[in-house]
């Protein structure tokens, strides 16, 4: 999550949901000028109405949002714009938040307390399409994706292959995608491949564990 | 009102308060395996009525979970016992109205979620994410009804029959004592729902005072009255018993009159009685933990504005806190191993003032070896503090099958293994021989300028 390739000459175009307007007033303070904040949101009503009028690239959406919760705007805009990404911010680390709002669409998920740099390099990740996992996503989802499975009709879908978890366990253990390739002597690019199809089984799998894991903590 | 009466609703979260404390440890989440003490098994589960896989009224998958046996077989018992003159009927009516909701739907919602998350749910700022009740399968369930009502009608045939003018009426009476104990029921139900923003179409039905309600009620008594009238009919004794029911009837309206308003206020009064008294002891408890530390660490924040490090160390410290206490409640557990894990990075961040940030993969219960790592990764960890120069420490551990490996990473200047001088023997000592005393394996793999990684492996079991 270190490196922010500033693809194409285009500005990343960039609207923040967020109850707290003093939060959104630092995070626009902190992006500065390597992205264009094109709009504000406070509730999720007012988020769904601002995403689908602006159309941005990426969404930086909080959590915990009145109305619903961030997972309501992602519900009610998928649908509707689905070149929109959103990258979730949020002050909770608790698995039923983080999951719970990448199995609803998001491409990613940090907290609040990461740094500028990190959060524009993380905003770049997902416009490019990519997908962002902080080391703590990555424990879930190999806590999810843990133990033996039987044969299911979506194999591809129920398990990560033994890459994917390499990839994922040095993500848990706080190497950025750089070091990762570097680690396993494959490119940036291909770490990026294997992020994205896990984040793909996290949305779509129905992997009975992790439905179990899942129901465990309350979300379905 | 029987089910809206306060000592039915209070002995049903009485006992779903006994349930909670036997199976909310970790170990009902599936997470920490060999922990021991998690719930007494042995004991039978007490007798309550289901709220997930019921079919009408969780009485017979309650009953089965009680007893140990199918649900299936339970209701077909019931399905026989009704053919004998409408006893599995009454008998499941019974049963229905003296027995307990459990609350397992209602529990998963709110009850087990951290402060944090409870908090945000209520407040609308999550979308609540309840386990939906799993379906009864209603094939079975008409399949059963019509067994019941055929074995009904074949034993009407025999000997041991009763005759139609008595049978038909209990059936009538009985379906309307379900359809308002159905109604009372979904009560519960309705205030699960009643917050979902999925759905505002089912406003009307789950909303309060919902008018499907009030019809299911209505229709309800309707066929009891049928069910009655149908009775007294096949008896010939109507006109007699209108007389004395008129009569009855006249009592009951005047009594109603006189107490009704009496009786609602104080089942009224004593329902926000208690809940503002819970009300009142958890802002207290919020307030308690506030001063505690918050106000503590904000009056240390100041006394310390001249030194950003110290700033930063309190800031963290409190943050950690308020998060374990808001969204984690695994926090405390003595006996997990991620969370002494985590306790441990805790001191090492406190201490040095380095974030150490934790994640963990499964978890296990706290043996010799376990210990030793815990160790070993401590001092790991506060040489990485007090040496690399990082700005942030990564420990990642994973527990799979017996196997536990641990990493302690950081990105500071790293250093050339080979060439550790002999004074500085805190890494060999520490941590690879307290690992080898162990029988583990501790790997330390660094490079100038490529920071450090520490990887301790061990199997679980004692040394």
């Amino acid at each position: 999550m270190t490196e922010p390739e500033t693809t194409g000459p285009r500005e990343i175009r960039v609207v923040l949901v967020d109850d707290h307007a003093m939060f959104r007033t630092g995070v626009r303070a902190e992006l500065g000028s390597s992205v264009a904040v094109v709009g504000e949101a406070a509730d999720a009503q007012e988020a769904i109405r601002v995403v689908l009028e602006t159309q941005p690239d990426v969404v930086l959406l909080d959590v915990h949002l009145p109305g619903g919760g961030g997972a309501e705007v992602l519900r009610q805009v998928h649908p509707k714009a689905a070149d929109v990404k959103f990258l979730a911010l949020s002050v909770s680390d608790a698995a039923e938040d983080v999951i719970g709002t990448i199995r609803a669409g998001a491409r990613g998920y940090v907290t609040k307390s990461i740094t500028g740099d990190e959060l524009v390099a993380a905003i770049v990740r997902v416009a490019d399409g990519d997908a962002v996992f902080s080391p703590r996503l990555a424990g879930f989802v190999l806590d999810a994706f843990a133990g033996s499975e039987p044969p299911s009709v979506d194999e591809d879908l129920d398990r990560l292959t033994s890459r994917e978890r390499e990839v994922l366990r040095l993500i848990a253990r706080g190497y950025a995608y750089k070091e990762i390739a570097k680690e396993l002597f494959i490119s940036v690019k291909t770490v990026e491949t294997h992020v994205s199809a896990v984040l793909r089984k996290l949305q779509l799998s129905n992997r009975y564990e992790l439905t179990r894991w899942a129901t465990d903590r309350r979300l379905v | 009102m029987v089910p809206g009466s306060p000592s039915w609703r209070e002995r049903a979260r009485a006992c779903d308060h006994r349930r909670v404390s036997t199976t909310s440890t970790p170990y009902a989440r599936g997470q920490v395996p060999p922990l021991p003490g998690a719930g007494g098994p042995g004991a039978p589960p007490r007798f309550v009525r289901r709220s997930d896989g019921r079919l009408v009224g969780g009485v017979a998958s309650g009953l089965a979970v009680h007893l140990g046996v199918q649900p299936l077989a339970v209701r077909i018992t019931f399905a026989l016992l009704a053919a004998l003159s409408g006893f599995g009927i009454v008998l499941y009516l019974g049963l229905w109205i003296f027995t307990p909701l459990d609350q397992t739907v209602a529990r998963q919602a709110d009850e087990q979620a951290p402060a944090g998350i409870a908090a945000a749910t209520r407040a609308g700022k999550r979308r609540r994410r309840l386990r939906a009740p799993r379906k009864g399968d209603l094939g079975q369930l008409v399949a059963l009804c019509l067994l019941g009502v055929g074995l009904a009608l074949l034993v009407q045939q025999t000997p041991l029959g009763i005759s139609p003018t008595v049978f038909v009426p209990i059936l009538l009476a009985g379906l309307g004592v379900a359809l308002i104990w159905r109604t009372a029921d979904e009560q519960e139900r309705r205030r699960m729902f009643a917050l979902s923003p999925r759905a505002p179409w089912l406003a009307p039905l789950v909303g309060k005072g919902g008018a499907v309600a009030i019809f299911r009620l209505a229709a309800g008594a309707a066929v009891i009255v049928a069910g009655v009238v149908a009775f007294l009919v096949g008896q010939g004794q109507l006109e007699a018993t209108l007389d004395s029911l008129l009569g009855v009837g006249a009592v009951v309206v005047g009594l109603a009159l006189i107490l009704g308003p009496w009786l609602w206020r104080l089942w009224r009064d004593l329902e926000s009685e208690r809940h503002e008294r819970i009300v009142s002891q958890e802002r207290a408890d919020v307030a308690a933990h506030l001063h505690d530390s918050v106000l503590q660490t904000l009056a240390l924040i100041q006394k310390h504005a001249h030194d950003p490090r110290e700033v930063v160390r309190l800031a963290r410290g409190q943050e950690r806190d308020l998060r374990g206490w808001l969204y984690d409640d695994l926090a405390d557990d003595e006996s997990s191993f991620a969370a002494a894990l985590k306790k441990t990075a805790a001191e090492v961040e406190d201490f040095h003032g380095v974030p150490v940030e934790v994640v963990t993969v499964g978890d296990t219960g706290i043996d010799d070896r376990i210990r030793a790592m815990l160790k070993a990764a401590r001092e790991a960890a506060v040489n990485a503090a007090k040496h690399s120069g990082a700005d942030k420490v990564d420990i990642y551990a994973e527990v799979e099958g017996d196997d536990v490996e641990l990493y302690v990473r950081d990105r500071g200047k790293g250093f050339d293994p080979e060439s550790v001088p002999e004074d500085r023997l805190g890494v060999r000592r520490s941590i690879v021989d307290r690992m080898d005393r162990h029988g583990a394996t501790a790997e330390i793999r660094s490079a100038p300028g490529e920071g450090t990684e520490v990887r301790l492996s061990t199997r679980r079991g004692t040394a």
